[in-house]
């Protein structure tokens, strides 16, 4: 079946997707997007956290049918969900943006020179990033919680938190990441 | 496989006519687990996540209109003075993500013994509202649950709501697992006080082929309750009336052991769970009877 919704921002087309497919499998294998991890494929650890109409989810459970006129974020689209939340604006790119455009260097390998959002810049400076794989689901938690939550307490982060497993870090360094990123979003008001 | 997506209620009740096997799909919490696994090829998946309807709830007289696909982020959210056991109960489901997609009509059809909303539903007091293109029928709670992952509904019947009584007095929930996220229960208690009627209500979780209220232990207490004139004097409950409870709520279990626990220790936890949950509530109700008592 073919299955029609937005991913990032973009109005996306799946083809010959089958239809006990996961939407995480959709994202991965046919998007060409990887970000969002395919581990327990049960709901378990979190790393295929992805917003269903601005909603966390474990895109492991959602049939990719059920996305269908949906829109989706993942976590190779936060720096853009961030920067626009920050402006207030909607999804697009302004006249005078778009005359100012001009391409940037960007290492495809090492993602250096591109841009991020404040909760992946924080879990940068932090240190809260072992090896990685709990990273992305990680950042659209904890950023999905900065959006409606901006002053969390350390039991509201591990309550919002509590559905993503790491193996590495023992969580600490994820706490202070997402401390950093709450006090630097307060300052920046 | 085909993916069967209906615009509105009708459509689904009439897909689900045409197609009795078809396997319905909310949240996808169960269905997506068993389907990536390769444990369940179902013929048709029939999504409900098009139809608005299930997403609402109506706050009425006696009861609360649960629909089926209301998740449990909103049920925490919105039904805590109504529904507290429920909402208590939805707490404990899961992680944020889990709770942002699934809802009670899931748990219901899914009928597993370890759903966490079954005990709170049986102590509060609930009718499933199932629906098919024969017509609607309202399934009291406590005749729902018919086995193993197994429930009352015919294969042409979907579930559109659960009606759940509102309480009419302090409810409580509790859960054991060895965290608190991510647990699926290695047994679970509710109970309800209905100080309306002078009766106590409990629903058990995990600890039975199916979830199950501890009719015994609910006949000693109101009688117990009664006899000491509890509900007017708003006494501290007898320690050997509490521990008597416990033990016929240990009793009305009937557990099996398996990697998540044994079945003795699940009989002793539940025993436990009672006699604390009673407590807490019963400390609720005094502290609410003896404000009134001083108000008047």
């Amino acid at each position: 079946m073919r299955v029609n919704f937005t991913v990032n921002g973009r109005p996306q087309e799946a083809d010959d997707v089958w239809e006990g497919e996961s939407l995480l499998y959709v994202l991965r294998e046919r998007l060409g997007l990887p970000g969002s991890k395919n581990a327990c494929e049960q709901g378990e650890c979190g790393s295929c956290t992805v917003r269903l109409d601005g909603v966390p989810v474990c895109s492991c459970l959602v049939a990719a049918g059920q996305a269908e006129g949906r829109e989706v974020v993942t976590v190779e689209g936060l720096a853009d969900h961030a920067r626009q939340r920050d402006l207030g604006t909607a999804c697009g790119t302004s006249l005078d943006e778009a005359r100012r455009w001009a391409a940037k260097g960007q290492d495809s390998r090492t993602g250096e020179g591109a841009e991020l959002s404040p909760v992946q810049q924080a879990f940068i400076d932090a240190g809260a990033v072992q090896c990685g794989f709990c990273t992305p689901g990680l950042l659209v938690a904890a950023d999905e919680m900065l959006e409606h939550n901006p002053n969390p307490t350390d039991a509201d982060i591990r309550e919002a938190l509590s559905g993503n497993l790491c193996r590495c870090t023992g969580y600490e360094k994820i706490m202070d990441a997402v401390r950093l990123a709450a006090a630097r979003q307060s300052e920046a008001v | 496989m085909d993916f069967l997506r209906p615009a509105s209620w009708e459509e689904a009740l009439a897909a689900k006519a045409e197609h009795p096997t078809a396997v319905p799909i909310a949240g996808g919490t169960d269905v997506m687990v068993e389907i990536n696994f390769d444990h369940r090829r179902p013929d048709y998946l029939l999504d409900l996540n098009r139809i608005g309807d299930l997403y609402e709830w109506e706050v009425g007289e006696e009861s609360v209109r649960l629909g089926a696909s209301v998740p449990y982020t909103r049920i925490m959210e919105n039904l805590r003075a109504e529904l507290p056991g429920l909402a208590l109960a939805s707490h404990t489901v899961a992680s944020p993500q889990i709770r942002n997609r699934g809802g009670v009509g899931g748990n219901l059809g899914t009928a597993s013994p370890a759903g966490d909303a079954h005990p709170a539903l049986l102590a509060a007091g609930a009718e499933v509202e199932a629906e098919s293109v024969r017509g609607t029928r309202l399934i009291p709670i406590d005749d729902f649950y018919t086995g193993v992952k197994r429930n009352a509904l015919a294969p042409d019947e979907l579930i559109r709501a659960v009606h759940v009584r509102k309480a009419d007095g302090p409810q409580q929930y509790s859960k054991v697992g060895t965290r608190n996220a991510m647990v699926i229960a290695v047994c679970a208690f509710g109970i309800a006080l209905h100080p309306a009627t002078r009766t106590v209500r409990t629903g058990i979780g995990s600890a039975a082929p199916t979830p199950v209220r501890a009719r015994a232990a609910e006949e000693f207490l109101d009688a117990a309750l009664d006899e000491g004139g509890f509900w007017d004097n708003g006494k501290i409950i007898t320690p050997s009336v509490a521990r008597q409870f416990a033990d016929l709520c240990a009793a009305s279990c009937n557990p099996i052991d398996d990697v998540r626990g044994t079945a003795s220790y699940r009989r002793h936890a539940v025993g436990v769970m009672a006699r604390r949950t009673l407590t807490w509530t019963w400390e609720s109700y005094r502290g609410t009877t003896q404000q009134k008592g001083s108000v008047a």
